[in-house]
């Protein structure tokens, strides 16, 4: 039986119809056994451009769409929404890219433009005369939200899904929440309110009704796919009483695990660990704080001349780090004016290999430290500290003055990079979700998709990603909340149906698909003696297709038949 | 060369000095080097503009020493153009009228050839007098 399938041209403006003769393609598929209908029009997406599709569906009975304009990552969700709305099944309208795929790449020869846009409709129109009629597939949801990781980026998370009605259960390693903002003085650019806002936070979580805080408690395993995760959680110190571990049922999981300081004794040649007023910037955080005591660790004197070393560890492949840590610039900035704030008499110092401070008011802010507070920056990094008649000599360079510089300090602040929280790596290998060569955890897309992982309904938010201070982080961890709320706002997951099946009469149980499926999608029913397919964590890539040595396997939509019928179009010369 | 730097040079007398008397926030430059890229005497100049400023910002008065500070014609281009507001040729005066305090002077007016003088612009000339005053 023939098919009533209508195609649908778009010029894209000049886009597609500069170099591709549209009206002449439409001509030519008018012909087409299987096409019913065919037309062009300046832009397809538009309302007048959708009109003219569901017009033609009604008109002419059609039973299947083509739209050749864009890529159909563009705009395959509309028209096939467009097909739906006109009794079209909308995995029966598919999209023949001839825009990024002939004119965009073709712009100077439009009879080949156009051979090859006929060559991929043609293609298109064999794959939906054989595309089946499909229903999304629906799963069931939990609406309960998992957090690692009760630092401020944990905390907000929570607060935020939480604060949509959703049942969070916030876990927490350590016996308290707080992480590492808990650990700081204060806060640029005001220095004000970073402990007190951490408290409010801390009561609100704590007094929240949707909130479960469970501390001194690690996820020790996870199964299952988005919107149905089993988290497997221990509670008990280490070495403490044994305490049975339990299941939780979670629909999502956010990430945030934080960061670590860089270990001090990787950086002896500054006296790292070496050397008792050779400190962190985490470590002087303590000394600044209200009530802390600002005084060298060796003899407990308060320091007159403070060097601070910026990329201590950072922006140093060889022998540290190769990553900006992104937040330190800013810290000595801080700490510096607070320092001066402290110390009036004191001068600040600090060796930098540049200053990167993007953010709102941020370059200002270390202006002042300069302009106002004197603090002294230096470009050029620091070879060696070492101790000298009870001070330290601190031998750097400025470049700015082609001099080599020393200082006879009283303490020296090495501005570390942040490290991702240890266990970070094994907790990716638990969840599935990947880390980088330096351990922060990988998001789904450096660009597009900053809060996502690659493993569906798991998010991050915060410094397991990479270095990042404050307003960074609540805003990452809001964006996760928000993804989490996208996800549980439904009664039930929807999930494209063009996954893998078995032809169960082919299927030898041989197992071969369960060892290929990068997504655990794959395994052997647990009584008959055949491979299924779990289409909750089948992404339809074809890797099973490709590994069955029966050809027992087919990804719906995609089947080896179609594929076939689409490469004997490809390069075709005869008429119609 | 490796110098020490010293903590009172910081907040000494030489620094306090330029800055009195020429109004200028030494810690304001951030060493972009606007001014040297615009200066239209540096072929001339043992320091750079920019290399006028950046000792004097570690308190080393051996820039006092340096001829640009006397070629400068104060003709205003890194002053107009420098993004920090840094009034550069200030500075240029500031040293020069240390250098002169010290006793010491690169120009003095009635040295000069007359016929140069003759093709200079009024400017020059009387900068340059200027700068011979003691």
């Amino acid at each position: 039986m023939k098919s009533r399938i209508g195609v649908f041209v778009c010029h894209c403006g000049h886009n597609i119809a500069s170099s591709v003769d549209v009206p002449g393609l439409a001509e030519t598929l008018r012909r087409h056994p299987d096409v019913a209908f065919a037309a062009d029009y300046k832009y397809m997406c538009s309302d007048p451009g959708q009109q003219l599709i569901r017009q033609a569906i009604a008109d002419h009975r059609l039973d299947g769409v083509v739209v050749a304009a864009c890529s159909p990552a563009m705009h395959e969700t509309t028209f096939r929404r467009t097909a739906e709305g006109a009794g079209v099944n909308p995995y029966r309208c598919e999209c023949a890219n001839i825009r990024e795929q002939v004119s965009w790449v073709h712009q100077h020869d439009q009879p080949a433009a156009t051979a090859k846009a006929g060559d991929i409709v043609r293609s298109i129109v064999e794959r939906v005369r054989q595309d089946e009629c499909l229903e999304p597939l629906t799963l069931a949801l939990t609406r309960r939200c998992v957090v690692i990781g009760g630092g401020i980026a944990g905390m907000q998370a929570a607060l935020d899904v939480a604060g949509a009605g959703y049942p969070v259960v916030l876990i927490e390693r350590q016996s308290a929440l707080g992480g590492r903002m808990a650990q700081l003085s204060g806060t640029y650019l005001t220095l004000e309110g970073g402990s007190e806002r951490l408290a409010q936070m801390i009561a609100a979580i704590e007094r929240h009704a949707n909130i479960q805080v469970l501390t001194e408690a690690e996820v020790t395993a996870c199964s299952g796919y988005v919107g149905n995760f089993q988290v497997e959680v221990r509670t008990g110190r280490p070495g403490g009483a044994e305490v049975t571990p339990f299941t939780l049922d979670a629909g999502a999981i956010v990430v945030a695990t934080g960061w670590d300081p860089y270990d001090l004794s990787r950086l002896p040649e500054v006296g790292g660990g070496l050397l008792p007023d050779v400190v962190s910037t985490l470590d002087f955080e303590r000394m600044l704080a209200p009530g802390g005591r600002l005084a060298r660790p060796s003899d407990g004197v308060v320091p007159r001349q403070v060097v601070f070393i910026h990329c201590a560890g950072s922006r140093d492949p060889e022998h540290g780090v190769p990553y900006c840590s992104k937040t330190c610039c800013m810290v000595v900035a801080k700490q510096a004016m607070m320092f001066r704030q402290r110390v009036p008499e004191g001068q600040a110092y600090a060796f930098y290999i540049d200053l990167r401070t993007a953010g709102k008011g941020y370059e200002e802010y270390v202006r002042r430290s300069a302009e106002e507070h004197g603090v002294l920056y230096l470009r050029g990094k620091v070879s060696a500290v070492a101790a000298e008649n009870g001070r330290l000599r601190v031998s750097g360079a400025d470049t700015l003055s082609d001099l080599a510089v020393d200082i006879l300090a009283d303490l020296v602040v090495l501005a570390t990079p942040m490290v991702p929280a240890d266990g970070a790596v094994p907790l990716g290998q638990t969840l599935h979700i990947s880390t980088d060569a330096d351990g922060f955890f990988n998001e789904a897309h450096p660009k597009l998709r900053p809060v996502e992982t690659l493993t569906a309904g798991v998010y991050l938010a915060g410094t397991c990603q990479g270095p990042r201070d404050i307003p960074e982080t609540l805003a990452q961890a809001s964006g996760a909340a928000a993804k989490v709320m996208q996800l549980f706002s439904h009664a039930e997951m929807t999930q494209s149906p063009t996954v893998a099946a078995v032809v169960e009469d082919l299927c030898a149980a041989c197992a071969t698909c369960v060892g290929t499926c990068p997504y655990g999608a794959r395994s052997l029913h647990p009584v008959r003696a055949v491979a299924v397919v779990n289409p909750a964590l089948c992404q339809g890539c074809g890797a099973c297709v490709v590994a069955c040595p029966n050809k027992a396997c087919f990804v719906r939509n995609w089947r080896p038949t179609q594929v076939m019928a689409m490469l004997d179009q490809v390069g075709w010369s005869g008429d119609l | 060369m490796r110098v020490v730097l010293d903590p009172l040079a910081l907040h000494g007398a030489f620094i306090r000095e330029i800055e009195a008397i020429s109004e200028q926030n030494l810690l304001a430059c951030n060493q972009c080097g606007r001014c040297s890229a615009g200066c239209p005497l540096v072929e001339e100049m043992d320091l750079l503009p920019n290399q006028i400023i950046r000792p004097a910002q570690l308190g080393l008065d051996t820039v006092v020493d340096s001829t640009s500070p006397w070629l400068c014609a104060a003709c205003l281009m890194c002053e107009a153009r420098c993004p920090k507001g840094v009034d550069l040729p200030r500075i240029m005066d500031a040293l020069r009228q240390i250098a002169l305090r010290r006793g010491e002077s690169r120009v003095v007016a009635g040295d000069v050839d007359p016929a140069l003088l003759a093709g200079a612009p009024q400017m020059a000339i009387v900068g340059a007098l200027r700068r011979g005053e003691k």
